[in-house]
C-alpha cells in the first residue's frame, strides 16, 4: 500500500504559492475537531505583497477583451469540473457529502454564469446620454481597480466565487481573504485559477485571521473597494474597517441579504458586478 | 519685493515674472473699455433675517443663534441667517420623517407634478435667483444667469419625469425610497447643487433635510419659498442653515437613512468615517485636481478657450476645474503665450456687471487659502504670471493666475486650490500624459484636446476620472452622470445612474421571490 503525499496549503499570490513571510500557520480542524491541515496564518506583509501583485496585474487584465475574460472565467469552470472530487473532499471536512456536492456544482455553475456577463454587462449598464447641446455623450462602466474581498465561513467555496467572479469579470483584480474557518478549498481553487489562464496577480488568496488582516486591508490606500461580506456579524470589525476605508475614500461593499443566500441561483446578479465598477462619462463635440 | 499674491493692492507687480515669456505683447493692446452694464438688483427682495425651513414653515432656531451672510464682492452684509444646532437638526429630521410616509406613498406621477412645478417656477423667477446667486456667492451674473439657474431648473425637470418611470430604470429590480436623506452642499454652485441633491431624492420618494453652505444660504432659502409657493407638502424638503457643526449634526443624526455630501475631500473622509457601521447609505462628490491635456495636434485657439473655461469659470471654484494644464512640449511655448495674452482680456470685477468674466472669490477664508497656495508655488520655484487687470478696492478678488515651471511635486500641482490658479506642466508622449494626469489621489474629471479621434478615445479610456471632456470642458447636463473616481468620491449624480443613490431594491432582501 502506497502512502499518501499530503498537501501543503499555502497562499496564492502573483500566480505563485508562497508560504507566509511570517512563517506562521494555524490548525484547521474538521467539524469533529480533528486536525485536517495547517493553513497559512497570513500577515500584513503578505497582504501588502498581494496588493502589489494585484495592482501590477490590473491594467493588463482590464485591457483583455471582454470575450477573452469570458473565456478565461469559463475555463475556470472547466478546470474545477475536472477537480470536482477534490473540492468535494475538502468541503466534506465541514458538511455532508451531499451538501459538499451541491456546493461544488453550484460553484462551477456560478463561474459559467458570470463568464457570460463579461461582454454584456456594459450594454445593460452603460448609456448614451441626450445632453442639451451638440455633444456626443456616453457613459461606460469601468473596473474600480483593486478590490479586497473578505469571505464568509458560510459556504466557503461558493461564497468565495460568488464574490470574486463578479469582481474580476469587469477587469478588476483582487486580494481575497478566504474563509477563516474553512480555508482549504479556497487554496485549492487557487490551483484551478493558476491553470485556467487567469493571469498571475488577478486573484490573490490569503488565509488567516480576519481580525488581523481586515483593518489593514480596508485602510490600504491602493485598495479601491473593500467587500466586507465576510465580516457580517462582527459589528466592531465592520466599524473599524469602514473607518479605515474612509482614509482613502475606498468604496465599501457588503453582500445584500439576497446575495448572501449563496446556494440560491437568485443570489447571482449583474448588480453584483455593478458593486465593483465606476461609471465614466465622456463628452465630445459634434460638428460638420 | 512686492508680495505677488496680494492681488488687491498691487496687481502690476508680477509683471516682472511675466516679461520673461517669449512672444509677449503689451497687455494694453488687448484692453477694451466697456461702460458698466449692471444687472439690476431690484428683482431681489431680501428680508433682514431668515429662519430655518422646517415642516413647511420658516421657524426661529431653538437657541436663537444666527450669523450674517455677506456679498463677497462688496463685503456688505445681506441678511441675518439662523444658525441650526442639534435640536434644530432633530426637529428638521423629525419633520422629514413625518412627511416620508405620505410622500413615498404618493403616486409617482403626482410627485412628478410637484417637481415639474419647481422647475417651472425656477424658470419664471430665474432672473431673481440669478441675481441673488451672484450677490451672495460672487459669481458673474452671466454664469448664474446662463448656467447655474437654467441647469437647476433642467435638473428638476429631468428628474420630475423619472418619478413615474422608476420601474424602468433598473431592469429586474423594484426600486423603493430609502427614507430621509441628509444632504450637505457647497458654496460654489449653491442652487445648482441643491437641485442636484433634491431632484433625484424627491423623485424616488425620499424626504430631505438639506444644509446649504455657510457662506451661500440665500438661494436655498429662496428655494424654500418656492417650495411653499408650489404647495409642496410640509416636511418633504427641510432646509437648515449653519456651518460645519450643523452639517456634522445632520449626517450623524440617527433618523436619517442616507447621506449625500458635496465638498472637500477632507470633510468627505470625516463623514465617511463618522457614519462607519451605521448602515447609512453614502454618496460623496469631493475635490479634484483635473488634468487638462493639450496635444500638439489640438486646435490651439479652441484649446486656449477651453483652458480658460476650465480654470477661470466660476473663479476656479469648481471641483472639476482643469487646474493642471498638461501641454505637449512641442506646443508648450505657443499655448502658454496665447494663454497669457488671453487672461489679460478676462474682465475681473463686479459679479453683477454683465461684462464680467471673473467675479469675486467666495469668502475671505477662501481668498486666504488661494493666497497661501500661490505663495507656496512661488516659494517652491514655479514661475508666476498674473493678469494685470485692476482689481476692485473692496471685496475678495484674485487675478487670473498661471504658474509655469511647475513640477509634479509642487503643492500647486498636487493640492486643490479652488481658485483661478492654473499650474502648467509639460509632456512628450501620450503615455507620459496619461501617467502624469493619473498621478493624483483625485479622479473627478479630465480634459483632452486633440483633433485625432483615435487618440481622444484612447486617452479617454486611460484617464482615471469620472468625467472626461474631449475638446470641451466644464459641460454639465441633467442627463449626464457626474462623479468621481478614487478620492474624488463615489456615486453618480445625473441621469439614470443618479437614481441609484436614492433607491433601495425589494429584491435585495433575503427570500425575495426568484
Amino acid at each position: 500500500m502506497s502512502i499518501d503525499v499530503r498537501k501543503t496549503y499555502k497562499l496564492y499570490v502573483n500566480g505563485a504559492f508562497p508560504r507566509s513571510e511570517s512563517g506562521r500557520t494555524y490548525p484547521v480542524n474538521n467539524s469533529r475537531g480533528r486536525l485536517v491541515a495547517n493553513a497559512v496564518l497570513g500577515s500584513r506583509k503578505d497582504l501588502r505583497d498581494a496588493v502589489i501583485a494585484a495592482r501590477a496585474a490590473q491594467n493588463g487584465w482590464a485591457k483583455r477583451s471582454a470575450y477573452n475574460r469570458a473565456q478565461i472565467l469559463y475555463r475556470v469552470a472547466e478546470v474545477m469540473q475536472g477537480r470536482r472530487e477534490q473540492f468535494i473532499t475538502e468541503l466534506r471536512h465541514g458538511v455532508s457529502a451531499a451538501a459538499a456536492e451541491r456546493e461544488v456544482d453550484a460553484t462551477i455553475d456560478r463561474w459559467v454564469w458570470y463568464a457570460g456577463w463579461a461582454d454584456k454587462f456594459a450594454q445593460i449598464t452603460g448609456a448614451s446620454n441626450p445632453v442639451d447641446g451638440p455633444y456626443f455623450n456616453f457613459t461606460v462602466p469601468e473596473p474600480v481597480g483593486v478590490v479586497g474581498v473578505v469571505c464568509p465561513d458560510d459556504a466557503p467555496l461558493l461564497a468565495f466565487v460568488s464574490r470574486v467572479a463578479p469582481c474580476i469579470v469587469s477587469g478588476n483584480t483582487c486580494v481575497v481573504l478566504a474563509s477563516e474557518r474553512w480555508p482549504l478549498a479556497s487554496v485549492t481553487l487557487g490551483e484551478a485559477l493558476a491553470t485556467s489562464d487567469v493571469p498571475g496577480g488577478v486573484v490573490n488568496i490569503l488565509t488567516g485571521r480576519r481580525a488581523e488582516i481586515v483593518p489593514w486591508m480596508a485602510g490600504h490606500a491602493d485598495i479601491d473597494t473593500i467587500d466586507l461580506t465576510g465580516c457580517a456579524g462582527d459589528r466592531a470589525l465592520v466599524v473599524t474597517a469602514e473607518q479605515a476605508a474612509a482614509a482613502s475614500v475606498s468604496r465599501v461593499v457588503h453582500a445584500t441579504p439576497r446575495e448572501a443566500q449563496w446556494a440560491n441561483e437568485s443570489s447571482q446578479s449583474p448588480y453584483t458586478i455593478g458593486s465593483f465598477v465606476e461609471y465614466k462619462t465622456v463628452w465630445h463635440p459634434k460638428g460638420p | 519685493m512686492t508680495d505677488p499674491t496680494n492681488s488687491n493692492t498691487d496687481a502690476a507687480a508680477p509683471m516682472a515674472a511675466r516679461s520673461s515669456m517669449p512672444g509677449r505683447e503689451p497687455s494694453s493692446l488687448f484692453r477694451f473699455e466697456y461702460a458698466p452694464a449692471l444687472e439690476s438688483t431690484a428683482v431681489v427682495s431680501l428680508q433682514p433675517s431668515y429662519g430655518l425651513f422646517i415642516g413647511g414653515r420658516f421657524v426661529k432656531p431653538k437657541n436663537g443663534g444666527s450669523f450674517v451672510t455677506i456679498n463677497p464682492a462688496t463685503e456688505a452684509p445681506l441678511a441675518q441667517i439662523a444658525l441650526a444646532d442639534e435640536a434644530d437638526v432633530d426637529a428638521a429630521v423629525r419633520a422629514a420623517r413625518r412627511a416620508f410616509r405620505s410622500w413615498s406613498a404618493l403616486a409617482g406621477k403626482e410627485r412628478a407634478k410637484y417637481l415639474y412645478r419647481i422647475a417651472r417656477v425656477l424658470q419664471e423667477r430665474g432672473r431673481e435667483f440669478a441675481v441673488l446667486e451672484s450677490m451672495n456667492g460672487g459669481k458673474p451674473i452671466k454664469e448664474s444667469r446662463d448656467v447655474d439657474i437654467p441647469l437647476a431648473a433642467a435638473h428638476f425637470f429631468h428628474y420630475a419625469g423619472w418619478a413615474d418611470k422608476l420601474e424602468y430604470a433598473f431592469a429586474g429590480r423594484t426600486p423603493q425610497p430609502l427614507g430621509v436623506a441628509g444632504q450637505v452642499i457647497p458654496w460654489n454652485f449653491p442652487l445648482l447643487m441643491a437641485a442636484w441633491k433634491l431632484a433625484p431624492a424627491l423623485a424616488c420618494g425620499n424626504t430631505v433635510v438639506l444644509k446649504p453652505a455657510e457662506t451661500t444660504p440665500l438661494t436655498a432659502l429662496l428655494l424654500a419659498e418656492v417650495m411653499q409657493e408650489i404647495d409642496l407638502p410640509p416636511g418633504v424638503v427641510n432646509i437648515i442653515t449653519g456651518a460645519g457643526a450643523t452639517g456634522a449634526a445632520l449626517v450623524g443624526h440617527k433618523g436619517i437613512d442616507k447621506v449625500a455630501f458635496t465638498g472637500s475631500t477632507a470633510v468627505g473622509k470625516q463623514i465617511q468615517s463618522a457614519i462607519a457601521g451605521s448602515g447609512k447609505r453614502l454618496t460623496l462628490e469631493l475635490g479634484g485636481k483635473a488634468a487638462n491635456i493639450i496635444f500638439e495636434d489640438a486646435a490651439i485657439d479652441q484649446a486656449v478657450e477651453g483652458i480658460v473655461n476650465g480654470i477661470y469659470f466660476n473663479q476656479g471654484h469648481v471641483c472639476c476645474a482643469g487646474s493642471r494644464l498638461l501641454v505637449q512640449e512641442s506646443v508648450a511655448e505657443l499655448v502658454v503665450s496665447r494663454l497669457l495674452r488671453r487672461i489679460e482680456t478676462l474682465r475681473v470685477g463686479d459679479p453683477l456687471d454683465k461684462n464680467t468674466d471673473v467675479g469675486a472669490i467666495n469668502s475671505q477664508a477662501q481668498l486666504d487659502k488661494i493666497r497661501c497656495l500661490v505663495q507656496a508655488g512661488v516659494a517652491e520655484g514655479a514661475t508666476l504670471h498674473q493678469s494685470a487687470w485692476p482689481l476692485p478696492d473692496k471685496g475678495y478678488f484674485f487675478a487670473p493666475t498661471v504658474f509655469t515651471d511647475v513640477a509634479q511635486s509642487h503643492r500647486i500641482a498636487r493640492e486643490e486650490i479652488f481658485g483661478p490658479v492654473l499650474s502648467v506642466l509639460t509632456f512628450r508622449t501620450p503615455d507620459e500624459a496619461v501617467q502624469k494626469a493619473n498621478n493624483t489621489p483625485y479622479g473627478l474629471s479630465a480634459g483632452i484636446w486633440s483633433e485625432k479621434s483615435s487618440r481622444v478615445l484612447w486617452m479617454a479610456e486611460k484617464l482615471r476620472a469620472g468625467v472626461v471632456w474631449a475638446n470641451t470642458f466644464n459641460r454639465f447636463d441633467p442627463t449626464s452622470p457626474f462623479g468621481g473616481y478614487k478620492e474624488s468620491g463615489f456615486g453618480r449624480e445625473g441621469g439614470r445612474h443618479g437614481l441609484a443613490a436614492y433607491c433601495q431594491f425589494a429584491e435585495d432582501q433575503a427570500g425575495a421571490s426568484t
